[in-house]
């Protein structure tokens, strides 16, 4: 994809950048108003919307292609499967995947890291030994380390920040040692933007024979992800932060770990042979997906993965970068606004707080003015507790976000400052 | 629905200045409310005189409408029997939802939480405070029924 030359694809201005109006247009969410205001979505962190392209593709499959996967010899059946398995090849390529046996469809990266850490945790934790995260983590990347170390009597241990919001890399160098079994990272750190050193951190971790699994939910749209250059063991994202739909995500593992792990859920499509005291297992990818998938979800992940390339995901984070310096370099102007989370290599995220006024009010108040930001916790209250607030206002950038978006944040806290004057 | 219908003066006064912050010790009863949703805890501690909340003090983090409502809180239960307290919630409950009858009860200054249900996303926050009065109330008759039953 993305074969055209700059200067061919109308999603490109003169200078070679990403034309984010028309990419808006794209979007038809993007031009409903809200309280009478139009729209500045500032919350594809949380979830990203969809372009028309996906929308359709969910829609013609629903039309004229569904019907149930790997099962049927009627024409529907053999087109659903192909659509669905040709959406696994459209993910495989996209993440630089050996091979289709190691993409597996989930509902998304909290259920493959769940995945990993009941099957594999289950056959390879033990008591004493160590699960190795970091403290900025989402929930998603805590609790079922959590559930897999109570069940096997191992211990979960996060390495410590920096105060710009960094992983405290002597830290995890000290802390990663002879006890840890695997080590588990964000990419990119949904409540701060601090995008992790995973080259680092990989490599050390191999050099001990330790597999890594990384929490890809808010790389995959923002940067080129490569599981082969990046040597990771497991990469787990979701489509619904990719311009896709909700309820579909994709666990990478790596075939040889894949194949020792047991089978996670059990139910049809994921076995080969049942009688009733027991049965044999279908082979990879499958073997980890038990009864009928999303299809649908997944066709409508493939449309998304076209789209983002044919934008092209380094034009992609080119403008997401040039928004994320406008809008520091625009807040640091806000009196008594203090950013949280500073890291050197950040995504476009940018998380804030103001004196004296909750984030809760900053989000009510933003919402009235057309801005549409998350405020809480982010799923990460241990950032929260490391930085020692209850909560953060976050903004959060897509392809589809322009000046005009971060304008409407800058005087939409303006308003807030106004009510709270 | 305007944004100065729910932060109305009344409740940026409080939250500014908010009644009856902090702890009592010692205590009749307390408890602590957690906001899962935005990550605020809130503590009440409060004195009874039989059946009367004597005072009541509250301590926490939160946003200008969970401050404000606690705050309103103390001033308005205080003095008052449980029961009472029960009739006053259900209002509170009436006008924070826009369901049942929010004159049961005499709200006073406590209808400045009228605008909070014209935005769903904030009635958990005006309403923390009352579930975590209850949770104080309840768990001190347990207590006193364990205390009963053991005698």
């Amino acid at each position: 994809m993305s074969a055209l030359p700059a200067a061919a694809s109308p999603y490109v201005d003169a200078q070679g950048r990403l034309d984010a109006t028309r990419v808006r247009a794209d979007f038809p969410i993007l031009a409903r108003s809200v309280h009478g205001r139009p729209l500045a979505y500032l919350d594809s962190a949380a979830s990203s919307q969809q372009p028309r392209a996906v929308i359709e593709a969910v829609s013609h499959y629903a039309s004229n292609t569904h019907a149930n996967v790997h099962r049927g010899v009627h024409l529907l059946s053999q087109l659903a499967t192909e659509a669905f398995e040709g959406a696994r090849e459209r993910v495989r390529a996209f993440i630089n995947a050996r091979s289709t046996r190691e993409v597996i469809f989930t509902r998304g990266t909290t259920e493959a890291i769940n995945l990993v850490a009941q099957s594999w945790g289950g056959a390879s934790l033990g008591e004493g030994d160590e699960v190795l995260i970091t403290h900025l983590e989402h929930h998603a990347n805590i609790v079922p380390w959590q559930m897999a170390c109570a069940a096997r009597r191992a211990r979960l241990v996060a390495v410590p920040l920096l105060p710009t919001g960094e992983v405290d890399m002597e830290a995890f160098h000290r802390l990663l040692c002879e006890r840890t079994r695997i080590v588990a990272v964000a990419h990119v750190s949904n409540a701060l933007g601090t995008v992790l050193p995973l080259r680092e951190i990989i490599a050390a971790a191999h050099a001990r024979g330790v597999p890594v699994l990384v929490d890809g939910a808010q790389a995959v749209a923002h940067a080129s992800v490569d599981v082969r250059a990046l040597d990771c063991d497991f990469y787990a994202f979701s489509g619904h932060k990719l311009y896709g739909p909700t309820g579909i995500g994709v666990l990478y593992g790596r075939e040889q770990l894949l194949e020792a792990m047991p089978p996670w859920q059990g139910g049809g499509d994921m076995i080969l042979t049942v009688a009733i005291q027991s049965s044999t297992w279908n082979s990879l990818p499958w073997k980890f997906e038990a009864g009928t998938p999303n299809m649908s979800g997944a066709v409508g992940l493939a449309a998304a993965i076209d789209y983002v390339e044919m934008l092209g995901r380094e034009r992609i984070a080119a403008h997401e970068q040039s928004l994320l310096a406008h809008a520091t370099a625009a807040l640091a102007q806000v009196p008594g606004l203090r950013l949280i989370g500073t890291a050197a290599h950040k995504a476009g995220v940018v998380s804030f707080v103001l004196d004296g006024i909750h984030p809760h009010d900053i989000g009510t108040i933003l919402d009235r003015e057309g801005v549409a930001i998350r405020t809480g916790h982010h799923c990460a209250m241990p950032v929260m507790d490391w930085f020692g607030v209850p909560a953060t206002a976050r903004a959060s950038f897509g392809c589809y976000t322009t000046e005009t978006d971060i304008a409407a944040l800058l005087s939409g806290i303006g308003r807030v400052r106004e009510v709270f004057a | 629905m305007d944004l100065t219908d729910l932060y109305r003066d009344v409740i940026l006064e409080h939250k500014r200045n908010p009644r009856n912050f902090g702890r009592l010790d010692p205590h009749d009863a307390a408890a602590v409310g957690h906001n899962p949703l935005c990550g605020d805890s809130l503590s009440l501690t409060l004195r009874l005189e039989g059946d009367r909340i004597q005072e009541l003090r509250f301590a926490g983090e939160g946003c200008a409408i969970s401050v404000a409502s606690a705050s309103l809180m103390s001033e308005a239960v205080r003095g008052r029997t449980l029961p009472e307290v029960a009739t006053l919630y259900a209002s509170v409950h009436a006008l924070l939802t826009g369901t049942g009858d929010a004159n049961a009860g005499d709200l006073g200054k406590l209808q400045a939480l009228a605008g909070v249900r014209e935005f769903p996303a904030r009635v958990k926050c005006a309403s923390l405070c009352w579930h975590t009065l209850n949770a104080a109330l309840e768990r001190r008759d347990a207590q006193q029924a364990a205390t009963v039953s053991t005698e």
